[in-house]
């Protein structure tokens, strides 16, 4: 049984999609259970996997019992093995806290809403899983076509927003996509460490470069770097709150985790960081997206809005640690995909609980919340001390791993933006809590609610939200036994 | 004349594909008519799966159909120079099917922003919002 998990965690939440559509036209009550059902499964897997690659170091399967170079595998070590956690837990916590948001948004559309959420999933798992490139660039398509129609469904300028996602995304994967043509050009194979084998010989070749700089550019375009991030704020400002709960947080980590993958197993760090001297080039990029997306941050008055451009710095926090090529940055760039995602998750959790009790996401909207909804504002707290990096949430341990990889890589102007960055969201979150906490609601407003009456959203949207809060402090307090069981081993042995 | 064509013609496969690539991302970057851009976006697609299948080619081979392949192993060594390489093409069944499903999506969005604005022009669509959001107080 435990031979055939890393199929199982795709197979769970495919075979749920098939059900969850046909569930829709019985009966609607049907989908969630399902959905629930099956990530439920996919999350047993995908612990049942991290267990076995620490017993083993490694899990491999063979799609249809092909051997690798032809047909295609799935390999799961010790880097993927955390990030298949990470999209179970925060889909399954997300698809419990999402009922109440799904029914009042597009309540006939309940059906294909979870059918496309669950194929979402699916998408993603695949992504994280496979070993195969190609395999990767269809399971890519799948994933974001579905995120496309799930953030299209919703109502306003959502499906204006969604088409642009959709334009920009489609470039990104082609460009992908003909990176691994190039790569199959010079390699005549698609299995990833069956391309790691010939590269070597070939590393000089201009058309190895050409393909790693393709599939990069792909991949920025689609994880949204700074320059390329311009499909991001409005298609996170317009989407569903049921939506956003499980784009937001996966979709960017996912595509980091990629860049990672494409750089470290099918090419190695020596081409990467040693002969192809484009690490610093990145890493300024990195800065630059780190700052612009605080500052733009800053900018906004919409709490969706504001959170997306807190996104953009956050991807600038991964793609520089990455970048700086050594042990301490790749470790921190790792840490932070688990950590981003649960502290996004949180987040998002937080804004649509208020937005689903206020009616909207302005911030005049969130005066005297703290009175009204004490247990959501609670959750939104730890979400946003963790973003900021206070200490007992996980958001200081990744963000300390980072700096001090950038102090070891002598980079300082990344430190400089790490800790710039950390000031900006400090202001911005406790702008946040100053409005929520000091100005009482009834006066100028007039709203229909007294101040003093705790309005609390209901069950389902709290009880997640404080889960996944609860896990932010647990991820924080167990950062040594991440790093030292786990992140130290994804982390090529040839770095320092 | 003869040293700038050959390395054009002996790669047309690539400029080929490198033209229509960069048609697609023109039309999608300059037009402001969402289908136009649609158009641009299917154009870039199609651009990289000719790429594919032109990769797989070779001169003077056939498609990779073994004829007597029931007379005994030993009667006809395969000589690989002699087939194209099927692989490519196989893959871009696949990029075709995705490229299929973009398109469906994208067209399923148009037709919604269509029925909610009226048009399908950027700038008018764009001049909509503005005067909603002023109308709203």
């Amino acid at each position: 049984m435990t031979r055939q998990l890393p199929a199982l965690i795709i197979i769970a939440p495919l075979i749920g999609t098939f059900c969850i559509s046909i569930a829709g036209w019985i009966n609607k009550r049907y989908c969630l259970p399902i959905l629930i059902a099956a990530l439920g499964i996919s999350l047993y897997a995908s612990i049942g996997l991290l267990g076995l690659v620490i017993q083993e170091h490694g899990v491999v399967y063979r799609l249809g019992g092909w051997d690798p170079p032809w047909g295609i595998l799935y390999q799961v070590d010790y880097l993927n093995g955390l990030v298949l956690i990470v999209i179970a837990v925060v889909a399954l916590i997300n698809a419990v806290a999402c009922r109440k948001h799904v029914l009042e948004e597009y309540p006939d559309r309940v059906g294909p809403f979870f059918t496309l959420y669950s194929l979402f999933v699916t998408g993603l798992f695949g992504i994280v899983v496979t070993a195969d490139a190609f395999n990767l660039y269809v399971l890519l398509e799948i994933a974001s076509l579905s995120g496309y129609a799930m953030i299209g469904m919703g109502n306003g300028r959502a499906p204006l927003a969604g088409l642009n996602y959709l334009f920009m995304g489609t470039i990104g994967a082609s460009f992908y996509l003909l990176g691994v043509g190039y790569l199959y050009l010079v390699t005549g194979s698609l299995n990833m460490a069956d391309i790691a084998l010939i590269l070597p010989d070939i590393y000089e070749s201009r058309v190895a470069m050409t393909a790693f700089v393709i599939c990069m550019a792909g991949l920025f375009l689609k994880m949204a770097l700074f320059p390329l991030h311009s499909w991001m704020p409005n298609a996170y400002t317009h989407g569903s709150f049921a939506a956003l709960g499980v784009i937001a947080p996966l979709t960017t980590k996912v595509m980091i985790y990629v860049m990672i993958r494409i750089s470290l197993t099918v090419f190695t760090p020596s081409f990467v960081f040693d002969r192809f001297r484009i690490d610093e080039a990145i890493v300024w990029l990195a800065i630059i997206a780190i700052v612009a997306g605080s500052l733009l941050a800053l900018s906004q008055s919409r709490l969706k809005k504001m959170l997306a451009y807190v996104i953009v710095a956050e991807i600038g926090y991964m793609v520089g640690g990455f970048w700086l090529g050594n042990r301490q940055g790749i470790t921190g760039a790792v840490l932070h995909i688990v950590n981003d995602a649960m502290m996004t998750l949180c987040v998002f959790l937080a804004a649509g609980a208020i937005a689903y009790r206020q009616k909207g996401d302005d911030f005049e909207k969130m005066e005297g919340l703290f009175i009204t909804m004490p247990f959501t504002m609670s959750g939104f707290v730890v979400a946003a001390l963790s973003v900021i990096g206070v200490p007992p949430t996980c958001g200081f341990f990744s963000k300390w791993y980072l700096i001090s990889g950038g102090i070891a890589a002598g980079q300082y102007a990344f430190v400089g933006a790490l800790l710039l960055s950390s000031l900006v969201h400090v202001v911005l979150f406790f702008r946040i809590f100053e409005i929520a906490y000091y100005r009482p609601e009834a006066g100028h407003h007039g709203g229909g609610h007294s101040s003093s009456v705790i309005n609390e959203a209901p069950l389902d949207m709290v009880i997640p939200l404080l889960v996944g809060a609860g896990l932010l402090v647990v991820l924080g307090l167990n950062t040594g036994f991440l790093v030292d069981r786990v992140i130290r081993f994804a982390v090529p042995a040839q770095l320092i | 004349m003869d040293e700038l064509l050959s390395p054009i013609l002996s790669k047309y496969n690539y400029w080929v594909y490198i033209t229509l690539m960069m048609i697609g991302l023109y039309a999608m970057i300059a037009k402001s008519n969402l289908v136009k851009k649609i158009i641009g976006m299917n154009i870039l697609q199609t651009a990289v799966i000719l790429f594919y299948v032109s990769i797989g080619a070779k001169q003077g081979a056939t498609i990779p159909i073994i004829r007597h392949g029931h007379e005994g192993a030993a009667a006809h060594a395969v000589r690989a120079a002699d087939y194209i390489n099927p692989l490519p093409h196989v893959l871009m069944l696949t990029a075709i099917v995705v490229s299929v499903a973009t398109l469906g999506v994208a067209l399923a969005l148009a037709i919604r922003i269509y029925r909610q604005y009226g048009t399908l022009e950027e700038d008018d669509i764009a001049t909509r919002i503005t005067g909603d959001i002023r109308k709203s107080p």
